[in-house]
C-alpha cells in the first residue's frame, strides 16, 4: 500500500511549504503525521474474544464479513490520529439491521481507516460493490461532461433532474471521528474555495451556526436545509457530535448548485434543476467539482482520492464515484407493470419514492438513479442513467399506445 | 485496579495538536452545568489528561456540549466513565457537583446510613391515597469502568459477576435473571406488564453520552419470586436497585431495599469487586447528580386539590421534595397523581432521605383532607426543611 502513502505525504510537504506563505491551522501540524501506516497499538485489558461482538441476530455487510479472526487481528490496532476497529465498526454492532435491507455496518474515521482494517473493509467493498475487489482492481474516474449524449429528457415525464456525490478533504479525518478543531478547518477551507466560484457558481455560504431565522426558512422552503441526522445509523457512528458546530450549506443564486458541510461527509455537492437536461445538470456539476477542486489545490489541499477506491468518503457505500443521478419522472402505466423490478435490475437503475430512500411513489412519479458507485466513472454512471430513463419513457409511451414493451437484456457482469 | 478501555489512546494526542481554541465546543447557547462552569481557559489546563483508562475531557463533556439543554431544566451535561474521572476531571466536577448539589463543598463528607431502623414511622401512609411506594438506587462495582465507556468485554464481565451475585440471593430476595437478548416472548411481556422491563435508552442525554452502544449486550433484568425487589445492570450505571410495593408502607420497602443491597455488596465484595463509594461522594455513580445516595425514594399519591393549590411547588420546595408525572421524569399528571420523591441526593443520608419522604407525604395527605372538606391549610404550611 506504499503508493498510497506517498501521495498523502506529498501533498503534506506541499501544505508544509505553504504555511510558511500563510497557510491554515493544521498545516504545520500536519507535517508531523510521518508515521502514517505504523498504526499505533491499542492496549487490551480484555482479550479479543471478551469484545468480539455478538452478531448473531445482525444482517449488514460488516457483520456478514467480521469473523473472530479478522476482529482479533485488527482489534489492536489503530489509525494514526487513533481510531479503532471497535469505532469503525459501532454503527453495525448497534444497528443490527433489517432482515430485507443489507446495510454496511461500518464507516471509516480517516483516510486511513481503508488502510488499516483493509482486511474487514475490502470485503466488505466487494459484497457492496458487485464483486469489485479493491486489492487488485483500480477505479476510473472522468468528469468530461462532454461525452454525454441524449441527455435531454422529455420534460413531459422527466419532472427534474439531479447529480450528487462528496469530497473528503485529505489530511483531515472524517465525520465519526474528527475533533472540533478539524471539522471547523473543513468548514474553512471547503468555505474559502467556494467563494472563489464566479459567474453562474457566484453564491453564498449559510453556516448553521449563524443563519439568521429569515434565511432558515427560505433554505428550508426552497428543500436545501439539511437536519442535525436522526437516523441511528448515522448517530451511533458519531456524525451528529457537536451538532450544528462548523455544519452549513453554500449555494449558488441561481439556486442549482449546492454544497453541504460537515453532515455525513465533509462535502455534499448536489448540481439540480428543474426538467429533463440531465446533460446540463452534468456539465455544471463537474465544471464545479472541478473549479472547486482547483480552487483547494492553490491553497495546498486536496480531495481525498486514490487509484483503488476512488473518492474516498465516510461511507464505502459511497467510494469510487460517489454519484448519485437521478430523475423524478412519471411512470403512471409502467409503475403498475409487474416486469418494472426486472428491467430496472437490468438496466442497473433503482427506484425511490420522491421523498428519497425508503419512501413511496406518488402519483407514479420515481426517482429513478444508478445503482452502482465504484468501478465505473462518472460519465459512465451518467450515461447509464441517461440510457436508462430514455429507455423507460419510451416504455411507457409504448404502453401509453396500448404496445408491448420488451424487458432489456442484463448487462455484461461487470467484476466477478 | 486500572484498566485500558480498547480505543485509541492516541486520539486525545493527537488533538492537543490543535490550538485550545480551536477545539474548545461553543456553548453560548447552552444551559446546562457543565457549560456555566467550563471556561476556554478550565479547558486548556484540563485537556491533556487521561483517566487511566484512557477517559478524556472531551468524553466527559460530550453529552453536554450535544444537549444545550432547555431554558427551564438545568441538566448537568457531563458524565463519568469511569471512578477516576471524578479525581481527574475534578476542577469541572467539583463545581459541577457544588451547583447540583446545594453548594456541596470538595471538603465536605457525606453520611450514608442504610440502616432501616433509623427510620421513624412509614408505615402508616394511607392507602386510600398512596398507591405504590418505591426506593431505588445505583451501584458502581468497582474496578470496572461505567457505561459510557466500558468495552462489550467489560460490561460482560459485570454481568457474569452481578447474575453470580444475584442469583445467589435467598429468603425475599430469591429471584431469576432475565438477559435482554435471549429472554422469550412470554418473558418479556410479562416484564412489560409487570413495568419491569428497560427499554434501550432514547433520551439523547444518554445516547450521546455512549451508554447504549451494543445493545442489548450484557443487559438484563433480575427480580425476586415476589416482585417487590428489582435489579437492573448495565443499564445507565452498574446496577440499579429497586424496592417497590403497592401502597404506602414506605418502612417496608425501605427495609427490603436495605437489606437487599447489604447482601448484594457482601456478596460482591467476598468477590474482591465491593461498590464503589468514598467518603466525600458517597455511592460513585455515572451521572453527578446521582452521587451520594443515588437514592429516590418516592410514592404514587392522589393529591387533586394540593396540587392545584396556589403553594403547592413551594410546599414541596420546603420539604425538599419533588413531583413527577407517574410516567417518569418530564411526565404529566394524570388525575391528580403525582410521584413525589426526595429532591436530594448527596449531603444527607439514605434514612434522612428517605424520612423526609414519608414525613412530606404524611403531611401532604392531610392537607390534602383538610382541602376536601373546604377548609384552609396555611397554618400547615412548614418552614424550609
Amino acid at each position: 500500500m506504499a503508493s498510497n502513502f506517498s501521495r498523502i505525504l506529498s501533498s503534506k510537504q506541499r501544505i508544509g511549504v505553504l504555511t510558511f506563505v500563510g497557510g491554515s491551522v493544521t498545516a504545520g501540524f500536519l507535517l508531523h503525521r510521518q508515521h502514517v501506516g505504523a498504526a499505533a497499538p491499542v492496549r487490551r485489558s480484555y482479550p479479543a474474544s471478551a469484545d468480539y461482538p455478538d452478531l448473531r441476530k445482525h444482517n449488514n455487510c460488516m457483520a456478514s464479513s467480521l469473523t473472530p479472526a479478522i476482529y482479533a487481528k485488527l482489534c489492536d490496532k489503530a489509525t494514526p490520529n487513533g481510531y479503532t476497529l471497535d469505532l469503525a465498526i459501532q454503527t453495525g454492532v448497534d444497528n443490527p439491521g433489517h432482515p430485507f435491507i443489507k446495510t454496511v455496518g461500518m464507516v471509516a474515521g480517516d483516510e486511513e481507516s481503508y488502510e488499516v482494517f483493509s482486511d474487514l473493509l475490502d470485503p466488505i467493498i466487494k459484497e457492496r460493490h458487485n464483486g469489485y475487489d479493491p486489492s487488485t482492481m483500480k477505479h476510473p474516474t472522468d468528469l468530461d461532461a462532454s461525452k454525454i449524449h441524449s441527455g435531454n429528457f422529455d420534460p413531459r415525464y422527466v419532472l427534474s433532474s439531479r447529480v450528487r456525490t462528496g469530497r473528503s478533504i485529505r489530511g483531515l479525518s472524517l465525520p465519526p471521528a474528527c475533533t472540533r478543531a478539524e471539522r471547523r478547518e473543513v468548514e474553512r477551507v471547503v468555505v474559502d474555495a467556494l467563494a472563489g466560484l464566479h459567474g453562474d457558481l457566484d453564491g453564498k455560504y449559510y453556516s448553521l451556526t449563524q443563519m439568521t431565522d429569515g434565511e432558515q426558512q427560505q433554505l428550508i422552503d426552497d428543500h436545501f436545509l439539511f437536519d442535525k441526522p436522526v437516523s441511528p445509523l448515522l448517530t451511533c457512528a458519531g456524525m451528529a457530535r457537536d451538532w450544528p458546530d462548523a455544519r452549513g450549506i453554500w449555494h449558488n443564486n441561481e439556486k442549482t448548485f449546492l454544497v453541504w458541510v460537515n453532515e455525513e461527509d465533509h462535502t455534499r455537492v448536489i448540481s439540480m434543476e428543474k426538467g429533463g437536461n440531465m446533460k446540463r445538470v452534468f456539465e455544471r456539476f463537474c465544471k464545479g467539482l472541478l473549479e472547486v477542486e482547483r480552487l483547494i489545490q492553490e491553497r495546498g489541499w486536496e480531495f481525498m482520492w486514490n487509484e483503488r477506491l476512488g473518492y474516498v468518503l465516510t461511507c464505502p457505500s459511497n467510494l469510487g464515484t460517489g454519484l448519485r443521478a437521478g430523475v423524478h419522472v412519471k411512470l403512471p402505466l409502467l409503475s403498475k407493470d409487474p416486469r418494472l423490478s426486472k428491467i430496472l435490475d437490468n438496466l442497473r437503475l433503482q427506484k425511490r419514492g420522491t421523498g428519497g430512500v425508503d419512501t413511496a411513489a406518488v402519483g407514479g412519479v420515481f426517482d429513478i438513479s444508478n445503482l452502482d458507485r465504484l468501478g465505473l466513472s462518472e460519465v459512465q454512471l451518467v450515461q447509464t442513467v441517461v440510457d436508462g430513463v430514455n429507455y423507460l419513457i419510451e416504455c411507457e409511451k409504448r404502453l401509453e399506445k396500448g404496445q408491448d414493451i420488451k424487458v432489456p437484456p442484463p448487462p455484461l457482469k461487470q467484476f466477478k | 485496579m486500572t484498566t485500558i478501555m480498547p480505543f485509541g489512546n492516541t486520539h486525545n494526542n493527537f488533538k492537543l495538536n490543535y490550538k485550545v481554541e480551536d477545539e474548545f465546543p461553543d456553548l453560548s447557547k447552552h444551559n446546562n452545568h457543565m457549560a456555566k462552569i467550563l471556561t476556554k481557559e478550565l479547558y486548556g489546563k484540563i485537556r491533556d489528561r487521561q483517566t487511566p483508562s484512557g477517559y478524556t475531557l472531551d468524553d466527559v463533556i460530550q453529552t453536554g456540549v450535544d444537549n444545550p439543554g432547555h431554558p427551564f431544566i438545568m441538566t448537568v451535561g457531563c458524565v463519568a466513565g469511569d471512578e477516576e474521572s471524578y479525581e481527574v476531571f475534578k476542577e469541572l466536577l467539583d463545581p459541577v457537583i457544588s451547583d447540583r448539589h446545594g453548594g456541596y463543598k470538595p471538603s465536605d463528607k457525606h453520611k450514608t446510613d442504610l440502616n432501616f431502623e433509623n427510620l421513624k414511622g412509614g408505615d402508616d401512609l394511607d392507602p386510600n391515597y398512596v398507591l405504590s411506594s418505591r426506593v431505588r438506587t445505583g451501584r458502581s462495582i468497582k474496578g470496572f469502568t461505567l457505561p459510557p465507556h466500558n468495552s462489550r468485554g467489560e460490561r460482560r464481565a459485570i454481568e457474569k459477576l452481578s447474575v453470580e451475585a444475584l442469583t445467589s440471593l435467598d429468603g425475599e430476595f430469591k429471584g431469576k435473571y432475565y438477559p435482554l437478548k435471549s429472554m422469550t416472548d412470554a418473558e418479556q411481556e410479562q416484564l412489560i406488564s409487570d413495568h419491569f422491563l428497560f427499554d434501550k435508552p432514547v433520551s439523547p442525554l444518554l445516547t450521546c453520552a455512549g451508554m447504549a452502544r451494543d445493545w442489548p449486550d450484557g443487559r438484563g433484568i433480575m427480580h425476586n419470586d415476589n416482585k417487590t425487589f428489582l435489579v437492573w445492570v448495565n443499564e445507565e450505571d452498574h446496577l440499579r436497585v429497586i424496592s417497590m410495593q403497592p401502597g404506602g408502607n414506605m418502612r417496608e420497602v425501605f427495609k427490603r431495599f436495605c437489606v437487599g443491597l447489604q447482601k448484594i455488596e457482601e456478596i460482591f465484595k467476598k468477590h474482591n469487586h465491593g461498590f464503589m463509594w468514598n467518603e466525600h461522594l458517597g455511592y460513585i455513580l455515572t451521572c453527578p447528580s446521582n452521587l451520594g445516595t443515588g437514592l429516590r425514594g418516592g410514592v404514587h399519591v392522589k393529591l387533586p386539590k394540593l396540587s392545584t393549590h396556589a403553594k403547592f411547588d413551594e410546599i414541596l420546595t420546603r420539604l425538599r421534595l419533588q413531583k413527577r408525572g407517574t410516567g417518569g421524569v418530564d411526565t404529566a399528571s394524570v388525575g391528580g397523581v403525582f410521584d413525589i420523591s426526595n429532591a436530594d441526593r448527596l449531603g444527607s443520608s439514605e434514612v434522612a432521605q428517605v424520612q423526609l419522604v414519608v414525613d412530606g407525604v404524611k403531611l401532604m395527605v392531610e392537607m390534602e383532607k383538610k382541602l376536601e372538606k373546604g377548609e384552609a391549610i396555611d397554618s400547615m404550611i412548614p418552614a424550609q426543611k
